[in-house]
């Protein structure tokens, strides 16, 4: 018994160290150990200040883009494969309709939807024999949608890192509408930062003229101090070994309107390589500026910066291969992602705005402090006045209890706002229930002439039932509210399942090893505290 | 110390003074809320935008309005909020029916441009220093270079600037100036303010008698998404419980809980519609808060009934139920009194944003236990009366333990 007292004991004073050194680490005086506090404790947009914003991304933009090109398919190689028709148009996003179909290019026209549109599914117009309906496959646009939301995400990220915001947050929002949420911290004028989110990023791909330079003065040395008409000094990535920049053609090759994807993909050699694929207008163009080209270099240009300069191998026409000797597979995957990102795929839609003056936050801060900690003296000296040197017990179960919480919080690396500070007020009136369900019980128990130990365990053993019950009823309805529930109501689920979690460990097993401890102790028949 | 010594109140007994009090409750907010035309709903489920502003002096709310007026936000709302020696006003103005992205932020704009014409409009060029961002502030003190510290490299000015940007704007939006400097002056105590760039800031800025502490803007869909889902997200949780309390106990106990709690949710939305108190977002995560509250509560006595039905079967169940809610009553005085010690707390300190979700709190705790007592347990006994019998022994039951500890 004393043995296995030890070694409940030991668990407790482990989960303290443990919560302890999550909350403060290993401070060597007071104002490090400010300092880990403030670090550690990650608070919510609400609490420190910066602006949210929720979005809608109109992905139907995208589906329209990729019919509107099937369209432009089709109307070609219908003429290619003599196929007559009256009339040919999109009706909606994800709808074409032909009219005037002669009967006899029924079986062409199958064929030719099966082989080259193998995300259509063609059908009869009803009522017309020479009609047809091309519609999109519900997977098809399904994909081109989910596409569309994560390439506008990391579009968004991109440019939101450009901004040197600290710790920004871009993520799903919602159920299934396509919305993003966006957390800028510190940002309390939001409207630059809407308008660069919302801007289309130029990309272009353009020839490098000479050899990259060291900076810009060796550039215009290199020219006689004076840059040739048709061309601009462009600053390169930033390397270890500093900023280089490229002399370029200002026409630009191609633009990031004229592309239609980028891939990652290995090439001939199995290296890593990017393949990307362009418009009918811009494959012309492109095959006959690197056709004139060989061997020199190309620039791809991302708002006016150049992010690489490969060489150019051989003419390229619709579908281009990007390939190097310092590709990695994450530095392809990287340039297919900016070259798919450089512009948004669907235009952008604000639904709401946020924003927290840090000096409002402020104010928060201290007021939930103040609040939370006058209820918890509030409540704890009155536990004291009402169970005596119980009421030890169970201030010391609720304080562990908090130190847990705060604890989880710091391991799980969650955000603490306002509606978390009342979850956790929450948490401490349903600790103090269970602690008084106890006593009350030990109390009755010992009324009812049990000795000290059988009160303490029998007391212990009814309410333990009773307990459970609140807690799992309370937790299913946390669980209710963060899977539901958005925002500030996930805040609060989430202190309150760590809260209620932590008060079992607390209220049950802390608090009956002090009484225990107590027990062991004292003389028999001795009187409990409570 | 003890409040009560094995009470012995005959609480079903008074079960029609419990329905008595609870229903003119019921109908005083519905008729409130059909005489009001439903509830009425923050900017969050409304659509809309809010614009929290703090003035240096009590500013003259009809002056206002008159001004606001003038600048065509005819339905401008005014409404102070904190401490009236806070100086704080809450604008807000409903959504237009416009939905394009530029209307979203459109009202903000003009707001804030009343507010400027009306508590500040500065000597010509100067930027209004209790609404610049730490950027203005970095981006005219590296034009003028106050420090001297250019010839150190533009990167090494560029960081001490904006560090002392920072810290300029920290010093001004802490308590209690809270966003509102009077005069420059005041910010010497901030470490690297030199006599220099105090100069320089009084040169190129002005100190208006307002600031803009928070903005809110809710576009038309997120409104309309966050209502149903509120709705939702409150009977998702119910039937959770309902379920839970069935797999614990029996059906007519999750039931009768579940009667309970709506009884609690109705009466405390009513009480809002009464006191015109708008539903917020954290409004509807109070009102979960209640609703696990409440259940919490009907729980304990709900164990102690369902206790006492398996060690004694041929009790009078409204006498057991009387003994249960006797035999737990300290309990629940003493709970309800602490938790309410926690939300009153809240409720008075906790600050103006989250006012609405403490006072649900503050009524929920007491509404709560009070329908644990007058309607839950009432609920069973009218089961059990219908039932037939009003004995306990509807379930033959094997005694699983000793009778310990139940006085009588």
């Amino acid at each position: 018994m004393e043995s296995k007292l030890k070694g409940r004991v030991l668990v407790i004073l482990l989960v303290f160290l443990v919560c302890v050194f999550g909350i403060v680490g290993f401070p060597r005086n007071l104002i490090q150990l400010k300092d880990n506090l403030r670090s550690r404790i990650r608070l919510g947009l609400d609490l420190k200040g910066g602006t949210h914003l929720i979005l809608q991304v109109q992905v139907e933009d995208a589906v329209n883009a990729v019919t509107d090109q099937a369209l432009e398919r089709l109307r070609d190689e219908l003429k290619a494969k003599n196929i007559p028709y009256a009339d040919i148009q999109k009706t909606d996003s994800t709808h074409i309709v032909i009219k005037g179909l002669p009967q006899e290019k029924s079986s062409d026209m199958q064929a030719l939807v099966a082989e080259q549109f193998s995300d259509w599914d063609l059908a009869r117009l009803p009522g017309d024999p020479t009609g047809r309906a091309l519609t999109m496959k519900v997977s098809s646009a399904a994909n081109i949608r989910n596409q569309a939301l994560l390439q506008s995400m990391s579009t968004i990220r991109n440019r939101i890192d450009q901004l040197s915001v600290v710790e920004p947050e871009i993520a799903e929002y919602g159920q299934s509408d396509f919305e993003l949420v966006v957390q800028l911290p510190g940002v309390d004028d939001p409207t630059r930062v809407k308008d660069i989110i919302q801007s289309t990023a130029l990309l272009e791909l353009k020839i490098v003229q000479d050899n990259p330079y060291p900076s810009q003065e060796a550039a215009l040395a290199a020219h006689g101090g004076v840059l040739p008409p048709d061309a601009e000094l462009l600053p390169g990535p930033r390397t270890s070994s500093g900023q280089s920049w490229y002399l370029v053609n200002k026409i630009p090759a191609i633009t990031g309107r004229d592309l239609t994807g980028a891939e990652p993909s290995k090439d001939i050699n199995g290296r890593p390589s990017v393949n990307f694929t362009l418009n009918r207008d811009g494959a012309a163009r492109f095959s006959r500026v690197t056709g004139q080209n060989i061997g020199r270099l190309l620039a791809i240009v991302l708002d006016r910066r150049v992010v690489d300069a490969p060489e150019i191998h051989g003419q390229i026409s619709d579908r281009g291969e990007i390939s190097g000797g310092a590709f990695t597979p994450e530095k392809a995957a990287d340039l297919a992602l900016v070259l798919r990102s450089g512009a948004l795929p669907a235009s952008i839609k604000y639904l709401s705005e946020e924003t927290v003056g840090p000096s409002l936050g402020a104010d928060s801060i201290r007021h939930g402090v103040i609040a939370s900690i006058v209820g918890l003296l509030a409540v704890m000296a009155f536990m004291l006045v009402y169970y005596h040197g119980s009421g030890i017990n169970a201030d010391l179960a609720l304080i562990l209890n908090l130190i847990i919480l705060i604890a989880t919080f710091v391991y799980i690396d969650a955000v603490l706002t306002l509606p978390g500070i009342a979850g956790v007020i929450l948490t401490v009136g349903m600790g103090v229930d269970s602690n008084v369900l106890i006593f009350e019980r030990i109390r009755e128990e010992w009324r009812s002439g049990k000795a000290v130990g059988a009160a303490v365990a029998g007391g212990f053993e009814h309410a333990f039932k009773t307990i459970i019950d609140t807690h799992v009823t309370t937790i299913v309805s946390a669980a209710i509210l963060f899977t539901f529930g958005t925002g500030p109501i996930r805040g609060f689920a989430v202190t309150l399942t760590i809260g209620l979690l932590a008060n079992l460990f607390t209220s049950v097993f802390v608090s009956r090893t002090i009484f225990d401890y107590v027990l062991s102790r004292r003389g028999k028949g001795e009187a409990l505290s409570i | 110390m003890e409040f009560f010594h094995e009470p012995k109140i005959d609480w079903m007994g008074k079960k029609w003074y419990f329905i008595g009090l609870s229903i003119p409750l019921l109908l005083a907010g519905l008729v409130s809320m059909v005489v009001k035309r439903g509830l009425s709903y923050g900017i969050d489920f409304r659509g809309g935008t809010l614009v929290y502003v703090k003035f240096a002096l009590q500013p003259n709310l009809d002056q206002l309005r008159a001004h606001l007026d003038r600048q065509s936000l005819v339905n401008a709302t005014l409404q102070g909020y904190g401490a009236a020696t806070g100086h704080e006003v809450i604008v807000g103005l409903d959504l237009k029916t416009t939905t394009s992205t530029e209307a979203l932020d459109t009202g903000k704009r003009a707001i804030i441009g009343a507010l400027s014409s009306l508590y500040g409009p500065g000597p010509e060029g100067k930027v209004d220093f209790n609404n610049a961002s730490p950027q203005t502030i970095a981006d005219h003190l590296l034009a003028a270079d106050p420090l001297g510290i250019s010839s150190k490299g533009l990167e090494e000015a560029t960081k001490t600037y904006r560090d002392l940007a920072d810290a300029l704007v920290q010093y001004r939006n802490r308590p209690p100036r809270s966003g509102l400097v009077a005069d420059f002056q005041e910010l010497r105590t901030v470490p690297g303010a030199a006599p220099s760039v105090l100069a320089l800031l009084g040169k190129d800025f002005y100190l208006s008698g307002f600031a803009v502490r928070n903005t809110e803007i809710v576009g038309p869909k997120v409104g309309g998404d966050l209502r149903r889902q509120a709705v939702y997200v409150t009977l998702a949780g119910l039937g959770a419980m309902l379920i839970y309390i069935w797999f614990r106990f029996e059906l007519i106990y999750g039931v009768a809980a579940v009667i309970a709690t709506f009884h609690d949710v109705l009466i405390t939305l009513g009480i809002f519609s009464l006191l015109n108190k708008e539903i917020t977002l954290t409004v509807i995560a109070a009102l979960l808060t209640l609703v696990g509250y409440s259940m919490n509560d009907t729980i304990v006595v709900f164990d102690r009934i369902r206790e006492n039905v398996r060690l004694n079967k041929r009790e009078n169940f409204p006498d057991l139920v009387n003994r249960s809610i006797n035999q737990t009553l300290s309990r629940t005085i003493l709970t309800s009194g602490l938790t309410f010690l926690a939300v009153l707390s809240l409720y008075l300190f906790g600050g103006e944003v989250i006012h609405g979700f403490s006072l649900v709190l503050v009524v929920g705790v007491i509404i709560g236990t009070y329908s644990s007592i007058a309607i839950a347990s009432p609920v069973l006994v009218f089961w059990r009366e219908r039932q037939g019998g009003g004995r306990v022994g509807e379930r033959p039951r094997v005694l699983e333990r000793q009778a310990v500890g139940v006085p009588r």
